[in-house]
């Protein structure tokens, strides 16, 4: 930690970097360990880190850096509790030449929203994380690689089962007959 | 450009992260197949709806206050901590606020310590219980038996496979071939588990294939079976190694082979 900031300097430069991105480290760790009240306290621990270990941030994306705190405080969190996340199979099968319509009418009639989270929530974490930053968070995939530390390829890969996933379970809801 | 490699690669067109030369080639499939022009409207479709949900968590109001304070307690605690060094022989009831704060300073120093820790080497022996590693390695396998996913490098010459992952990894993986009992190497591959590249060997005994998944780690462990959805899982180190066998080979089969493997070593 050479060149640690002065106490003050470093509080406001903390303020201008990293406080304003409060409301995506909620929403990502909102979604990552799936209730409100764990998400809080993951929140102000990664805050704490983020404080602590801020002299090691040198202009990287601050929202990247912070992002990063707070996936690996979540994930450590994960494995601490050891969540069993949900299997990381998705039965898939690409050659098969059957795609289903998505309805979205239909689906407007059902409470798309509910349906959307609680699909969302279903999906395993680093596909979730995925389509989290990327869609809700608006990311380029260079960022999303930068905070779940894997390489671009692999963030398309991940989008692409992720949404294809979503896209089966939407096409199996039940349409109305009229 | 085929279906299969257009219905992810639709997924960078979407998010408009295709190179030039593959959006032209994207938009040709897209253009002569019907099959895949649905496949792209319908995620059209889903981007639409994931859009117009309202998905996203709203932080809390106090979370913000909470965290000013919180932060502010650690400025506190980072100041006084310095001043209270000096300040040691002042007076005995000093020295017992001072070692409050020393203790703060104590485990705030702590937390970076593991947090450091944590970033430099991920995961590893802290939080990885063989469970999840095991998850990983079983999901991974099942990954790479998807059309395409199987092998980066197609080879059965293990001089060809094991420096193709030089420069790819920072670790070469020891590379071996066993036709000459029966299970023959068919291949590498780049795979991701416990957050860092590994190296993934791919060998075949009649029709199944067994994924060997290579990565440097200071544990070490004896080899331990497992089983999952009908797959098999042998674990075991070696020489500074992890090693994660799987395969939907019957167990008796797969240890024959772990033996091999460990034998060739």
């Amino acid at each position: 930690m050479a060149n640690a900031l002065a106490e003050p300097a470093k509080t406001a430069l903390f303020k201008a970097e990293i406080v304003p991105h409060l409301r995506a480290a909620y929403n990502l760790a909102r979604w990552l360990v799936h209730n409100p009240d764990d998400a809080e306290d993951m929140v102000q621990e990664s805050y704490l880190r983020a404080y602590k270990y801020f002299d090691g941030f040198r202009g990287m994306n601050s929202l990247a850096w912070l992002l990063i705190i707070v996936r690996t405080t979540c994930y450590t969190w994960l494995h601490r509790n050891r969540f069993q996340e949900a299997s990381t199979v998705f039965d898939e099968d690409l050659q098969s030449r059957v795609i289903e319509m998505i309805n979205p009418e239909t689906l407007m009639l059902k409470g798309a929203d509910d349906m959307l989270r609680q699909l969302l929530e279903e999906l395993p974490v680093e596909f979730r994380e995925a389509l989290v930053l990327r869609e809700l968070e608006g990311m380029s995939y260079k960022q999303i690689a930068e905070v779940a530390g894997i390489p671009l390829g692999t963030v398309m890969s991940r989008l692409a089962q992720a949404r294809r996933h979503l896209q089966r379970r939407l096409s199996n809801v039940p349409t109305k007959e009229y | 450009m085929d279906c299969v490699e257009t219905q992810t690669m639709m997924h960078g067109y979407l998010d408009s992260e295709l190179d030039l030369v593959r959006v032209v080639e994207l938009e040709r499939h897209l253009e002569e197949c019907p099959h895949c022009q649905q496949a792209y409207s319908n995620q059209q479709a889903l981007r639409a709806m994931i859009r117009a949900a309202s998905l996203y968590h709203n932080a809390p109001d106090q979370l913000a206050n909470q965290i000013h304070v919180a932060q502010r307690q650690a400025e506190d605690q980072n100041s006084r901590v310095s001043s209270a060094v000096p300040a040691k022989r002042r007076t005995h009831r000093f020295w017992a606020r001072a070692w409050v704060f020393e203790l703060a300073g104590a485990s705030a120093c702590l937390a970076i310590l593991i947090f450091t820790v944590l970033r430099v080497v991920p995961w590893r022996g802290l939080a990885s219980s063989d469970d999840v590693i095991a998850q990983q390695v079983l999901a991974s396998h099942i990954r790479s038996l998807m059309p395409n996913h199987l092998t980066d490098v197609l080879s059965t010459d293990q001089h060809t496979v094991k420096p193709w992952f030089d420069g790819k990894l920072d670790y070469s993986p020891p590379v071996q071939d066993f036709a000459d009992h029966d299970f023959a190497l068919i291949g590498g591959r780049l795979d991701y588990l416990e957050d860092q590249s590994v190296a993934a060997l791919v060998y075949q005994r009649r029709k199944h294939f067994i994924n060997l998944f290579i990565w440097p780690s200071p544990d070490v462990a004896r080899p331990a079976n497992a089983a999952r959805k009908g797959y098999n899982m042998v674990h075991w180190t070696e020489g500074g190694m992890n090693y994660w066998a799987v395969s939907e080979l019957n167990a008796t089969e797969l240890d024959e082979i772990v033996q091999r493997i460990r034998g060739a070593r």
